[in-house]
């Protein structure tokens, strides 16, 4: 190649590094310090960029995308405001381990820390909620931290990264350097084979295991379908009961027999009541968070805990394990298929007998069951009847924050990774639609399902525009309660049924919202009339708004309350209104 | 764990830690790239670690390396935690708790210095004084006038500790520490 040939405008060099990183579509919003390269977007057809209605949509897009597609997901924003608003998906991208490249414009290099217009310090503030960022100060980087930027996103625990590129940068001309010339950081190698030694150690554990089970999570999904696959051969050889975080649901078939369901605070009986008593845990991309382990000094007092993980900070930092393995959970799952073959002879399948007969009796608690009612839909049947009417389709679900998330997770059953796309470890209440807008770019024939709430919805429904202009037919299930329910449920847990500003009180018609930004509106109040209603917004080939009224008071059962170990959950059966009251007790109350 | 943890009547669990907190100093050998002090620094007072010193300073030009050494305080766990964070920073190569490799060298605890500029004001009694402790802790005089000293001390911060308590009576007006720079001994590197 000659000097000239690789000459470009930064601005060229973005859209190049994006295409040779296998980019094909952004999710953006224009404005003053991005022109440049807005510039060159209009000038190629290769990417495809989606226009938001607000950055905060762009970011939880590109989430849905990289989740539900194993690949990056790319974000555009201008300087200031553009940047600030991204903060919220990069800090819910860090938290959940999505990998995602935002590129934010910036403002001239020589007037960075003048105040001026649209100005903001975007590395300063993005240094925490980012895996790593860069401010490209000589466009001769600016190919090198781009292909970097990609590496890191998606190396070891995926995570955001930003990119801050001053307009003076996108204007200049430097050098393309493609990503095969560029060498990486030496600082940052991150560790995927596991020490062996360990692993053998980890299966001598599982071989004499009378009480087993194994923890999945999140980490599985990250580390692509060959991880699902091998956790199920896992599963299946081995005869272990296995249960899921709420980030990992689908690695393994919630119609597979070994299954008990998610664990942790809302978890079933049976999942919580198997980590509670186990002898041997396995510990599978999942990082003992709090809403799964309960009291942490009641935590699976009598077990001995594997902990497989790529992140070293993630072990031993909530709970001691015994035995810690360091890798991707996909390669580790490999090892421990082959050598637990080779060990098979030798283990004594009977032993595991009387533990899977102590499962069945927690089974039996039936631990999801509500009081179905003919009259009012409630809203757990609600998510069941969308279940049964769409899984024989290519269906992908993604969720808002809040009690419809939780039932979501109860009773939609996923038999594949990537299928669901939810806001775990921040808890971002707006997440699911422009998730679910992401998905579908991704996945143009799918049935995308955003399973949301009426508050939930109202947080980035502004994005209906966006579906609207590029026809991408997600629908959006409202669960209609008019509550912010999961912050009634704890007013009723912990502050006297006081239910300090969780109504709303003046609710759009979804139908007509609906309809106003060119959607389908679709309202239903009735049991009976559910189904027709359903099977209607699954066929209808446009956005759709579902208005699903459902019982404004029911609640989010089972479920570990505050301070209690995972044997002392309220089942919905026992959960009156007196039990909820008394939950947790006044000395807890007092405390913040 | 070992911590106590207790209803907090939300929806969180608050543990009360029963760990003694230990003082351990770690060297952090990272890559000189812009914010990368930022970024350390960030992680301890976004954790809620303790940082009680810091020093840093590029050692290696030609590789861009800077070694950062951080004195802090907590518990075995938050201690562990701290290096497992710090290793993750991307920019970050290698982080060696000194305290602990020196107990595993068979040692009370690394080698720990630190540098102080000393200002002294005085005239007469108080002035002689101040130069006879002065030698007595090898300090030396950088600058003088006829009515002040400016002293240069190396040592233990607790002798530097020392010295600046016994020239407080003397005039002291002002003082300079640089921190700790801290190796662990013996012919190994960090």
């Amino acid at each position: 190649m000659s000097g000239t040939e690789n000459q470009m405008t930064g601005a060229e060099i973005v859209l190049q590094a994006l295409k040779d990183n296998g980019v094909e579509h952004i999710f953006g919003y224009p404005g003053g310090a991005v022109l440049p390269i807005y510039d060159e977007i209009f000038q190629q057809e290769e990417i495809q960029h989606i226009l938001v209605r607000h950055e905060q949509g762009a970011g939880h897009m590109a989430e849905g995308y990289a989740r539900s597609t194993g690949k990056v997901g790319v974000m555009l924003v201008t300087s200031g405001p553009g940047a600030t608003n991204a903060v919220t998906p990069l800090q819910d991208a860090l938290m959940d381990s999505i990998p995602l490249v935002c590129i934010s414009g910036q403002v001239p290099t020589p007037l960075i820390g003048s105040d001026a217009f649209q100005e903001c310090d975007t590395v300063g503030i993005t240094r925490p909620c980012t895996k790593h960022n860069w401010l490209v100060k000589d466009v001769n980087d600016l190919a090198r931290i781009i292909h970097e930027a990609f590496r890191v996103a998606q190396s070891g625990r995926p995570g955001p990264v930003v990119v801050d590129i001053p307009k003076d940068i996108q204007f200049a001309t430097g050098t393309y350097t493609p990503p095969s010339a560029v060498p990486t950081q030496k600082s940052y190698q991150p560790k995927t084979q596991g020490d062996l030694k360990k692993i053998e150690e980890a299966i001598a554990l599982m071989k004499t295991a009378r009480q087993p089970v194994i923890y999945s999570g999140g980490g599985v999904i990250n580390s692509g379908p060959q991880a699902s696959h091998f956790l199920r051969e896992l599963v299946e050889l081995t005869g272990f009961p296995i249960t899921s975080t709420l980030m990992g649901l689908g690695a393994y078939p919630a119609s597979g027999k070994n299954w008990l369901g998610m664990l942790g605070m809302h978890g079933t009986y049976e999942a919580n009541m198997a980590m509670h008593d186990c002898d041997v845990m396995v510990c599978i991309g999942a990082r003992f968070d709090d809403r799964i382990t309960g009291r942490l000094n009641a935590f699976s007092p009598n077990s001995k805990k594997i902990h497989i993980d790529i992140d070293p900070s993630s072990i031993n930092k909530n709970v001691r394990v015994d035995v810690p393995i360091l890798g991707d959970v996909g390669n580790v799952l490999e090892d421990m298929v082959r050598l637990w073959r080779a060990a098979s002879k030798t283990v004594d399948k009977a032993r595991l007998n009387d533990w899977w007969g102590s499962i069945a009796k927690w089974r039996a608690r039936n631990s999801l069951a509500y009081t179905p009612n003919d009259d009012v839909i409630m809203p757990q049947y609600a998510i069941q009847r969308l279940y049964e009417l769409s899984k024989d389709r290519d269906t992908y679900i993604t969720t808002e924050v809040g009690q419809h998330q939780m039932w979501a997770a109860q009773f939609f059953g996923f038999e594949q990774p990537n299928r669901w796309m939810t806001s775990g470890g921040l808890g971002t209440m707006g997440y699911g639609f422009p998730a679910a807008i992401g998905v579908q770019v991704a996945h143009p024939e799918s049935l995308v399902i955003d399973i949301a709430g009426d508050a939930s919805i109202q947080m980035c429904i502004q994005e209906m525009s966006c579906a609207v202009q590029y026809g991408l037919p997600v629908k959006i299930f409202i669960l209609n309660n008019q509550y912010m329910g999961m912050v009634r449920q704890w007013q009723q847990l912990l502050h006297g049924n006081r239910l300090s500003h969780s109504y709303t009180e003046a609710m759009p018609d979804f139908v007509k919202l609906a309809e106003a930004y060119g959607g389908v509106g679709i309202r239903c109040e009735k049991p009976g009339e559910l189904d027709d209603a359903i099977r209607r917004m699954i066929d209808t080939p446009a956005p759709v708004i579902f208005d699903c009224r459902v019982a404004n008071l029911a609640n989010c059962f089972p479920m570990i309350p505050s301070g209690k170990a995972h044997n002392e959950m309220l089942l919905p059966d026992e959960a009156t209104d007196e039990a909820v009251a008394n939950a947790i007790d006044a000395k807890g109350r007092q405390l913040v | 764990m070992s911590a106590h943890l207790q209803p907090t009547g939300s929806a969180y669990f608050i543990a009360k830690e029963t760990e003694l907190a230990e003082t351990h100093t770690l060297s952090v050998l990272v890559d000189n790239e812009p914010g990368v002090l930022a970024r350390v620094i960030g992680l301890f007072s976004g954790r809620g670690y303790n940082i009680e010193s810091l020093t840093v300073s590029e050692t290696e030009h030609e590789a861009h390396l800077s070694r950062i050494t951080i004195v802090t305080r907590g518990t075995p766990h938050v201690l562990e935690q701290i290096k497992n964070q710090l290793e993750r920073l991307v920019p970050v190569h290698r982080v060696v708790d000194l305290t602990v490799r020196a107990a595993g060298l068979g040692h009370d605890r690394p080698v720990e210095r630190e540098l102080a500029l000393v200002k002294v004001h005085g005239s007469g009694e108080h002035r002689v004084e101040a130069l006879r402790l002065a030698d007595a802790f090898r300090a030396s005089v950088i600058d003088a006038n006829i009515d002040h000293f400016v002293f240069e001390i190396t040592g233990k911060p607790s002798k530097i500790e020392q010295f600046i308590a016994i020239m407080k009576p003397l005039g002291l007006i002002e003082v300079c520490r640089t921190g700790i720079a801290a190796m662990n001994r013996g012919p190994q590197g960090m």
